[in-house]
């Protein structure tokens, strides 16, 4: 193992990340909260003396740097990142416990939005700030960051792996041969789309501060609102452009950039998207058909059940109405659509569109091959052939996700909340989504749940957000052996 | 600049290497997905799988919009259809093929426009004649040149029975009797430029001369290494660079022997190279080599399809105290051990190709004072560029002590009209001239204008 390297680049996330925080402690200096502004100097202290001794203690690191440095490269730097970022809640005395205080910002960072604060009203704006803003650094990733403001590997491939470990889907790759400029294009697309969101949300009647921690936390798929009840107060027109926008930063970065190559058919003939898209459609009309009665018009129903259904399979977690209050069949499928989840290479968590489409393939591959054993096939998406080893890489994803959500849904049992408030809480977190249903419903937070549940669901929350292997891998003991 | 790679082989991994080091976008193209994977690992490059002269592939690897591809996958007939392919497709594209089969030599320089191929390298050809020079001048390990040959780098190891061995830079003149600069040293495998005049020469250091080309036979004379002139030479393997390099020593008049193991390539050989020896024997067999009149001849050369082989060859001539062994290597991967066998001179077709494409890179970029050519020397480690200063340059005509140079750059010569100059304070150049500069730092000059502060 790389040690230095890895220290190096730890410690530049964590420059990245206390850079990042500036703009939160500016807002509360202008808004006077002077015990805020004073936690994140305090938060800037400490982190720079953290930043200091990495840097001196891992100068002259070795060039070499493989696959498993960047899986544990990345998983220190989400850790260390959320232990430093969670300090601010803490100093200030907003949220008193420390845990609390780091549940928070994991589900800021993995773009979660499960809270355990039960009054989010009450805390001051700069916080606000900061808390919406992770969202928007979690979503496209802060080594992905990280590579496209630093001056680049001298070209060498290693930028790779870390790009792998943080971007979710099957199989990553770059759009343009620079890892540089592939990771400068996904920024300048994050941008441009977060911004024509404020915009919108401006014009919708928001206050700045609200239109920006709200656009922060849509454009992440992250969910932390501004308010106590989400989007439940909010007007029609806002709940329909935050629904379209959370659509969008659902779908598969690289289909943006096609469209600006101008390659619109190969969009639309896209895979992927169109499961996306159509299971959103179907998902839409299946629960306002189940919901009809429910309210006054037709718009409305509409409006709720694409609001929800769009909030839920983006993974972003606003409701504009308490879901947990519906009929058993639509809150079904909500708990399909968690599993879901967005597209690859989105800022959506979840399973991922891509992975579902590849293991129905498989699983009608291998249907076929129980009826006729010597028959050849392999597996196409957007009629290229897929590589067996990416197929591997799904089914053990399948069977790593499986597995860890019913040991956490095991291990946090032992608080006794009812079977379906712990699973839909371990779905909820491991999908990076937020809210569940009961005791973790949209009008519910985490707060209840121990000390030990809540560590547990961090660690669900970054797996998800990691795509599981980056997080078992700084389990596994061969990482660590000297070999 | 967008650059597409077609054959993730031996070449084609080097060249994306030293190109994405240069800050080029480089697309590999491959048919076999675990090379590719593999070295997408190791390079900031994107892989695209499939046959490279299939349209729909090289549509895929962004030909539309690329300005130069390489075709250096193991067919010839497969680059050649590469480049014609990518050439239609895209008329402004530059196109390298690499062709190989000594048949098509001829007709591929002809026929450049129809293929739409704007350079095509010969690796075995370009490494043939590099060996016929070197035994033009037994005694260097290497020659660079520069100037269209008037300037000249060459590669000198200093043995224990060197006259340079404790000798300092301040006593050269007095020693070797001409005008020559050392430009860089490589000690226990580190290189360096010296710059103080009581650097002492050590035994087992490898220098870097800069000399007029007229200058080399006074040069190797005064240093006693100057030996009998090559006139029969022995080819270890009859591979397609055993045949360039006897076609080139037969038209210069040396006999040549080539030992091949194979029948019918021995009757081939000897049906395309009438004045050549051919002898159907096993060059591996070291004691029967002696039978084959090794004693008799002035230089030996490894050229067999495995490194193995041609070191324990070389290692064995030079243990008869043969006058000049060149060694060919295919894989050349670790210099430094390299450096501590007797293996005379060694050449890698791979790296005299790689280094001819990333010369033609450079000069494509074509900006104001942009270098001619770049050669790396020292095992890499250092890089000798060639400029032709331009008119407006803002250094013409000031005496080179006037100047300040960066650091770890040397001037090394200055061509003007057919005369070279070994620069001193005094020296100036002026438009139009040839100036040589060496560097320990590589990439750092890439203009004219990096050369001084």
């Amino acid at each position: 193992m790389n040690y230095k390297m890895m220290g190096r680049f730890v410690a530049q996330t964590l420059t990245a990340v206390t850079v990042l925080m500036l703009p939160a402690m500016i807002i509360s200096l202008c808004a006077g909260e002077m015990t805020v502004v004073y936690a994140f100097l305090l938060t800037f202290a400490i982190a720079g003396a953290l930043i200091a001794v990495l840097f001196l203690s891992c100068k002259g690191a070795p060039g070499v740097f493989g696959a498993k440095e960047g899986l544990v490269c990345a998983a220190i730097s989400w850790i260390v990142m959320s232990l430093v970022g969670s300090l601010p809640f803490w100093f200030s005395r907003e949220i008193p416990s420390y845990i609390d205080a780091f549940f928070e910002i994991v589900s800021g960072f993995t773009t979660t939005g499960a809270s355990v604060l039960s009054n989010v009203e009450a805390l001051s704006d700069g916080l606000l700030y900061w808390r919406s803003f992770s969202h928007w650094i979690g979503g496209m990733g802060v080594l992905v960051f990280l590579l496209a403001v630093s001056p680049g590997g001298k070209g060498s491939g290693f930028t790779l792996h870390l790009m792998r470990a943080e971007s979710p889907g099957p199989d990553v790759g770059k759009l343009v041969p620079k890892m540089r400029k592939t990771a400068t294009i996904l920024y300048l697309i994050y941008i441009v789309l977060t911004i024509a969101d404020i915009l919108f949300l401006l014009f919708g009647g928001m206050n700045l501060l609200e239109a920006a921690c709200t656009a922060f936390g849509t454009a992440g798929t992250g969910g932390f609102g501004v308010l106590n009840d989400s989007f439940a107060s909010y007007s029609p027109y806002l709940q329909y452009v935050t629904a379209v926008f959370m659509v969008l930063f659902g779908i598969n970065f690289s289909c943006f950039y096609l469209l600006l190559l101008r390659q619109i058919r190969g969009v639309f003939k896209d895979e992927e998207l169109r499961l996306y898209l159509g299971v959103i459609l179907v998902a839409v009309l299946l629960i306002a058909l189940n919901i009809w009665d429910r309210y006054a018009t037709v718009e409305e129903t509409f409006r709720h059940a694409f609001f929800q259904v769009s909030s839920i399979i983006t993974t972003t977690g606003f409701s504009s109405v308490d879901f947990d209050q519906w009929p058993a069949f639509s809150k079904g499928i909500l708990m399909v659509l968690m599993i879901i989840g967005a597209c690859a290479g989105s800022t959506g968590g979840g399973l991922k569109c891509s992975r579902v489409l590849l293991l129905g393939k498989v699983l009608r591959r291998n249907i076929r091959t129980l009826m006729h054993p010597r028959r050849v096939q392999a597996i196409r998406i957007n009629n290229r052939v897929v590589d067996e080893q990416v197929l591997d890489n799904t089914n053990a994803y399948l069977a790593a996700y499986v597995i860890l959500v019913f040991v956490s849904f095991m291990l946090i049992s032992l608080d006794n909340f009812s079977i379906g408030t712990n699973i839909s809480a371990v779905l909820a977190c491991f999908n990076n989504i937020g809210p569940g249903f009961e005791a973790v419903g949209p009008t519910c937070n985490f707060g209840s749940y121990s000390t030990f549940s809540k560590l547990v669901l961090c660690f669900d929350m970054l797996a998800g957000r990691l795509e599981v292997f980056p997080m078992l891998a700084l389990l596994s003991t061969g990482t660590w052996k000297r070999r | 600049m967008n650059i597409i790679i077609a054959g993730d082989g031996k070449v084609g991994f080097t060249l994306a290497q030293q190109l994405t080091a240069e800050g080029h976008d480089i697309t590999l193209l491959d048919s076999d997905r675990q090379v590719l994977n593999s070295s997408m690992e190791r390079l900031d490059a994107m892989g695209v799988h499939g046959n490279c002269a299939s349209m729909p592939v090289l549509l895929q690897a962004g030909v539309e919009g690329a300005d130069l591809l390489i075709a250096a996958t193991n067919a010839d007939e497969v680059n050649l259809l590469c480049c014609t392919t990518a050439h239609a497709i895209n008329p402004k594209l530059h196109t390298i093929a690499r062709i190989r089969n000594p048949e098509y030599t001829e007709q591929i320089y002809d026929l450049r426009d129809v293929f739409g191929l704007s350079m095509a390298v010969n690796p075995e050809r370009q490494a043939a004649t590099e060996i016929e020079r070197l035994l033009k001048y037994p005694g260097f390990l290497r020659r660079d040149v520069f100037a269209k040959g008037r300037s000249e780098i060459v590669e000198l190891r200093l043995d224990a029975s060197s006259k340079l061995c404790n000798v300092s830079l301040m006593e050269l003149p007095g020693v070797v009797k001409c005008r020559v600069l050392v430009c860089a040293v490589l000690r226990d495998g580190k290189a360096f430029v010296p710059n103080s005049g009581h650097f002492r020469f050590q035994e087992g250091d490898r220098i870097f001369v800069t000399a007029p080309t007229r200058e080399l036979t006074a040069l190797l004379k005064n240093l006693d290494i100057m030996t009998r002139r090559v006139r029969r030479v022995m080819l270890c393997g009859g591979g397609r660079v055993s045949y360039y390099l006897a076609t080139l020593l037969e038209k210069g008049g040396i006999s040549v022997h080539i030992l091949e193991k194979d029948p019918e390539r021995c009757r081939q050989l000897s049906e395309m190279l009438p004045d050549t020896q051919i002898v159907h024997a096993d060059a591996s067999d070291l004691e029967s080599l002696e039978s084959y009149g090794l004693s008799q001849m002035d230089a030996l050369v490894t050229l067999t399809g495995e490194d193995e082989v041609n070191m324990i060859i070389s290692l064995y001539a030079s243990s008869l105290k043969m006058p000049q062994v060149i060694t060919k290597l295919g894989h050349n991967g670790n210099r430094n051990i390299l450096d501590s066998l007797k293996l005379g001179s060694v050449i890698s077709p791979k790296d005299l190709v790689c280094n001819h494409i990333v010369r033609y890179v450079r000069a494509m970029q074509n900006q104001s004072g942009a270098a001619v050519s770049v050669h790396a020397i020292a095992d890499g480690q250092v890089e000798a560029i060639e400029f032709v200063v331009e008119k407006d340059d803002p250094n013409c005509g000031i005496p080179l002590k006037n100047l300040k140079p960066r650091a770890n750059v040397l001037v090394a010569s200055i061509t003007r009209g057919s005369q070279t100059e070994i620069p001193n304070g005094d020296s100036v150049f002026h438009a139009g001239d040839t100036v040589v500069v060496v560097t320990t730092d590589r990439g750092s000059v890439l203009r004219m204008g990096d050369v001084f502060l």
